[in-house]
């Protein structure tokens, strides 16, 4: 990688997005295993981070997001406070669904982050669908799917992706490749692959390494300026690596022994940013400065968790419809 | 007061409401040629191919995509063809559109209308004929509306065109045609029941197409002196269990009528109701169907229907009950 053109201003914020969203599941890890306080599964996306990192750069404040099960990232890197963020994984008040969704709901309307989602392939469609309700409405924000590579196994992939080219939709389908569908290899349970599928349906398809966020922002940005320009839907294969196991309580046994270490020792894209910070420069101690800043801060956001009380009693009965509402039916 | 179709009236609710409101639009297969039962002819013409927009065969997608545009500010009428084919959404409504306002903590509204012609439309056979309105009232976060006639399927779709929760608007297929007078000034109110008849005797409660043959059936009792109330639930979820209860209260008899299979039925639901409110003169009756499969052939496939006789017979049975 030649650092010619190396932004050191960027780089540097892509660092603190990157630790941000580590330190926010490495304190959500301990919550859960050490203090039991996160009390439903969390999905991990260390050793991902500059997938969301990259993509979500380039977006603007009203752009749209929906994202996974595996969606800390993604929602933190639109913006997202992970104080209301942390609050939602201990169920607690005040929390960005006010403790009725958990991690795997987690969303941000405000940051327009239209929720992450606990079945596999499910927000492909409702993205396109997102999309189709800009371009009906005359906006010029555009969507960004997340999804990961086992969703591509699903219908929803193949319905909204033809959807999106048929309407000629405003949206980027971003397939974050971790290698595995829950404990399944997915190569192993896939004919052809994924971007040669995107490919038939007629998007235009780019991939890369999703490790590297220096390349995969320059990518993320090109791609989403086309599409603002042409409201055309386009199609990102982002190969990364899932570093902890599917939930943080899977100690992932079914990978080949070593598989894990070796990626983490030379494919995490957060050291991999550091040595081209330190390339262009930038001390070694600015580097660990913005990862103690990121850690104080998602310490502080557990705290705030820890000590917020539990939702009003009432509130599980709020928000489930206007019409024939249970605050009423309940008999 | 117009007399029009039953497939009409919804047809000018719709057209009214996309005329008052740009972001109401519809999507769903072959609506630019007017939709697999005519129910949108006309409205291409009018508002033209993005607000009444064609679909690719793609359930999951129509579902899907519109509950992503309801959350991106429009207001969807998504048609599902059959009843039956919207089985291929079931993950998008129930899991997703069903859920996502409490999910997400309030922060999301699904203000979706989403349209399965549902029941028996002579032989159609398994995969065209279902009515499963009951599994939709099972679910929270859903309205689930059955109109039975052009008064209320055009009242009800303003109303459901208007809500700002997801409604299940099922619309029987057997009754596209039937004409009826429409007073255009009613207002459509979801878990109001309407009384078809006045009736002293005998509660006959019912929705979608076996409401009329409750009607059927009244007039029929009315030969033999007995006047039964007709009560026409129009929409399941929520019920208008007052209605129901005031009526049984009178009558202290019930009848309970639905096309869908009996087991499980929401007959049930109102029968138990009643039963855990009030003791009756006579045991409550359900009827429906039995719970064997819809056939092709017309003498298998009507071993399935509900009909007015039935319902006539079981009413008199409960005036001839006498307690031991």
């Amino acid at each position: 990688m030649t650092l010619t053109n190396f932004d050191r201003e960027k780089g540097l914020a892509r660092l603190a997005t990157m630790e941000r969203i580590r330190a926010f599941e490495e304190v959500a890890r301990r919550a859960a295993v050490d203090e039991a306080l996160v009390l439903g599964a969390i999905h991990l996306s260390i050793g991902q981070e500059a997938v969301a990192t990259a993509v979500i750069e380039p977006l603007r404040r009203d752009d749209y997001i929906l994202s996974t099960h595996r969606g800390h990232g993604h929602t933190l890197a639109k913006g997202a406070d992970a104080q209301a963020m942390m609050k939602e994984l201990l169920g607690r008040e005040g929390g960005c669904c006010g403790g009725k969704g958990g991690s795997m709901h987690i969303a941000d309307f405000g940051m327009r982050m239209l929720g992450a989602n606990g079945v596999v392939g499910a927000n492909i469609t409702i993205a396109a669908g997102a999309a189709h309700g800009i371009k009906l409405l005359g906006g010029d924000q555009i969507v960004v799917c997340f999804f990961g590579d086992g969703a591509a196994n699903r219908g929803p992939f193949l319905e909204g992706l033809n959807w999106a080219g048929v309407f000629d939709l405003p949206i980027l389908f971003v397939c974050e490749d971790n290698r595995y569908s829950a404990s399944t290899l997915t190569s192993d349970m896939t004919s052809g692959n994924v971007a040669d599928r995107a490919r038939a349906l007629g998007l235009p398809t780019t991939e890369a390494d999703g490790n590297d966020v220096t390349a995969l922002a320059a990518t993320a940005a090109e791609i989403t300026a086309r599409i603002r320009q042409t409201g055309k839907p386009e199609f990102l294969h982002a190969r990364t690596y899932r570093l902890s196991g599917h939930t943080y309580f899977d100690p992932a046994t079914y990978r080949p022994e070593g598989e894990a270490d070796e990626m983490r020792a030379t494919r995490c894209p957060i050291a991999k940013l550091r040595g081209e910070l330190v390339q262009a420069g930038v001390a070694e101690g600015d580097l660990d400065q913005v990862r103690q800043a990121a850690e104080k801060e998602m310490d502080a956001a557990l705290d705030a968790a820890r000590d917020a009380p539990w939702p009003a009693a009432a509130s599980v009965f709020a928000d489930v419809q206007d019409i024939g509402s249970p605050v009423e039916e309940a008999f | 007061m117009v007399r029009m179709t039953y497939a009409d009236a919804a047809k000018l609710a719709v057209a009214e409401a996309m005329r008052a409101d740009p972001t109401v639009w519809c999507v769903g297969e072959d609506l630019g040629r007017g939709g697999v039962f005519k129910q949108y002819t006309g409205l291409v013409e009018e508002f033209g191919p993005k607000r009444i927009s064609d679909a690719p065969i793609s359930e999951a997608a129509i579902m899907g995509a519109a509950f992503g545009a309801a959350m991106a500010g429009t207001r969807p009428i998504v048609e599902m063809r059959f009843a039956d084919f919207a089985l291929c959404a079931t993950d998008e409504l129930v899991n997703q559109i069903a859920k996502a306002r409490f999910m997400f903590g309030g922060q999301s509204r699904a203000p979706m209308v989403i349209r399965k012609p549902m029941g028996m439309w002579r032989s159609s056979a398994a995969q065209h004929s279902q009515s499963l309105e009951s599994w939709y009232v099972h679910i929270p976060g859903l309205v689930v509306c059955c109109p039975a006639t052009p008064q209320d399927n055009y009242a009800m779709m303003k109303a459901a065109i208007a809500c700002d929760d997801p409604v299940v608007y099922l619309e029987h297929k057997d009754i596209w045609a039937t004409e009826g007078e429409v007073d255009t000034s009613l207002p459509g109110r979801f878990g109001k029941a309407g009384i078809r008849r006045a009736g002293m005797d005998v509660t006959l409660v019912s929705w979608s197409n076996t409401a009329n043959l409750c009607v059927q059936a009244a007039d029929r009792l009315a030969e033999d002196g007995i006047n039964a109330e007709v009560i026409d639930l129009v929409s399941l979820w929520p019920w208008d269990k007052r209605a129901v209860l005031t009526s049984v209260k009178k009558t202290g008899r019930l009848v309970v009528a639905h096309e869908a299979v009996c087991v499980a039925g929401f007959g049930a639901e109102v029968v138990a109701t009643v039963a855990q409110t009030m003791v009756l003169k006579a045991p409550p009756v359900r009827l429906g169907s039995p719970r064997g499969l819809i056939a092709y052939a017309p003498n298998l496939e009507d071993q399935m229907r509900v009909t007015a006789d039935m319902i006539a017979a079981a009413a008199k049975k409960t005036m001839e009950f006498e307690t031991a």
